[in-house]
């Protein structure tokens, strides 16, 4: 059963579908083509909440929807939370 | 899609339908309140739509007063209005633009009257206009024929993953059936308004989007606020929604897939006749938004909700879809449908879009929605600077 959803292949985060605690192997969807990933969330990440599925460098660009969202302003690894403390926006 | 299927809606002077038969009783100003409320106590089956402007005001912000209110009462959705100013000059204005719909509209000013003569005054054609309304009867009409609106509100990112995409899908199959939907959130475009901009019909249409985007963000930039908190907002970044732009990005979901064929000013009605999708500048304010949708004609509203928004409108119903299961649970009496089963893929995007349809049929047809039983009317002037 998964417990995230990814957009579209060659986003960098999934949204998770359930509660999902820390050091849980979880299997996520990708929307485009049902394709699945696996990954180990580094810390817990609430229904709704983001977790990476592709590291990210600091200062570079986050994608969901195949469209960046905004700025990694800390190095994000596979399985890490991504919300405002390692996301920000590039506009405003 | 099941959109050949006709709806029984009110058909207007003006040939436009609408899904309700309310009597309005409007003031021009803040000050003609109490008035307006003595009225609809008086004479059951009216509304009164109290609100906190009109005077002193100047330029485009007073013309955007007087588009609203006049939008409003010429909405189809009111069968008859009554109109109660303090100054006569200002509420005339009001008066003949309603009136240029057909629909029965009286005028009635305080200053030189008083409270007391004014009520009694109106209070006799607020009579005769509920009887004239509820004789009316509800006759077939094509669901082409409605004017939609749609906003979400207290947004997560379960309404960019299944919410904002059901509402998508219903909004495409609308336009096909010959509808006209107008969507707006000019401000929380703000990412993804190279997408809205590539999907504009003409040329012509894509620079006036351009223009109005350019303008709000200028306003915005200008204030040199963080917006953090505001836009997106506490409820937002609760949610899981992290930026402007994811925010703006899952917001574009809900308006599908089809070319957009104008872009009107705040409050504006489409005026040519051409029928389809729209934007319409306007903030993402629920009640502001959805206040400036009713006077440009939309007579049904969908909102895709996350955390659970509770708005509703005095004259517009206000359709509200949640994907997320905590909100559908906690929020129950406040969600028309739930489309929760998407995130579990219990259910497909296309079922979601076809259980949608079926809510839109009942509702246009007379079912009351979440927000209407629960007297939800909230109605929002939006205001572009200080009164002189």
């Amino acid at each position: 059963m998964h417990k995230f959803l990814i957009h579209q292949r060659g986003d960098h985060v999934g949204v998770a579908t359930s509660d999902i605690d820390a050091g849980e192997n979880v299997v996520g969807i990708f929307m485009d083509d049902e394709s699945m990933i696996e990954v180990t969330a580094t810390g817990p990440i609430p229904l709704g909440h983001k977790v990476a599925v592709e590291s990210v460098e600091v200062g570079a660009r986050i994608l969901k929807y195949g469209t960046p969202i905004g700025i990694a302003s800390q190095q994000i690894q596979v399985g890490d939370y991504v919300h405002t403390h390692n996301l920000k926006s590039a506009r405003w | 899609m099941s959109t050949t299927r006709e709806i029984l809606g009110f058909r207007r002077e003006d040939d436009r339908v609408g899904v309700r038969n309310h009597v309005a009783i409007l003031p021009v100003d803040d000050i003609s309140n109490a008035a307006v409320e003595a009225v609809a106590a008086h004479v059951q089956g009216t509304l009164p739509i109290p609100h906190a402007y009109g005077r002193l005001q100047y330029g485009a912000d007073l013309d955007l007063h007087f588009r609203t209110i006049i939008g409003v009462g010429a909405n189809p959705n009111v069968a008859a209005a009554i109109v109660i100013c303090i100054e006569e000059k200002w509420g005339r204005r009001v008066a003949d633009g309603i009136a240029a719909t057909g629909k029965p509209v009286e005028l009635f000013s305080i200053e030189g009257n008083g409270d007391f003569e004014t009520v009694r005054q109106a209070s006799w054609a607020a009579q005769r206009f509920v009887q004239h309304a509820t004789g009316q009867q509800r006759v077939s009409a094509e669901l082409g024929e409605l004017v939609f609106s749609i906003k979400c509100g207290e947004s997560d990112t379960t309404t960019g993953l299944a919410s904002c995409p059901a509402v998508g899908v219903a909004v495409d199959a609308l336009v096909d059936a010959g509808a006209t939907v107008l969507f707006g959130e000019t401000p929380e475009l703000t990412g993804g308004e190279h997408l809205i901009a590539e999907r504009c019909a003409t040329k012509e249409v894509r620079a006036r989007f351009e223009e109005l985007y350019r303008d709000y963000l200028k306003e915005i930039e200008d204030s040199g606020a963080d917006l953090l908190g505001s836009q997106p907002t506490e409820g937002n970044i609760a949610g899981g929604l992290s930026t402007i732009e994811e925010k703006a990005l899952g917001n574009i979901q809900k308006t599908g897939h089809r070319p957009i064929i104008g872009a009107l000013a705040a409050a504006e009605a489409p005026s040519n006749g051409a029928r389809g999708l729209y934007f319409m500048d306007s903030s993402s304010a629920a009640a502001e938004h959805i206040t400036l949708m009713a006077a440009g004609g939309a007579v049904l509203h969908l909102f895709p909700t996350g955390q659970g928004n509770v708005i509703g409108n005095p004259i517009v119903p206000v359709i509200k879809v949640t994907a997320n299961p905590n909100t559908a649970r906690t929020m129950a009496e406040h969600i028309d449908l739930d489309v929760s089963g998407l995130l579990a893929r219990d259910i497909t995007l296309s079922q979601a879009g076809e259980q949608l349809m079926e809510v839109i049929f009942a509702t246009a047809n007379g079912r009351l929605t979440a927000a209407e039983t629960l007297g939800h009317r909230e109605f929002s002037l939006t205001r572009l600077y200080r009164s002189a």
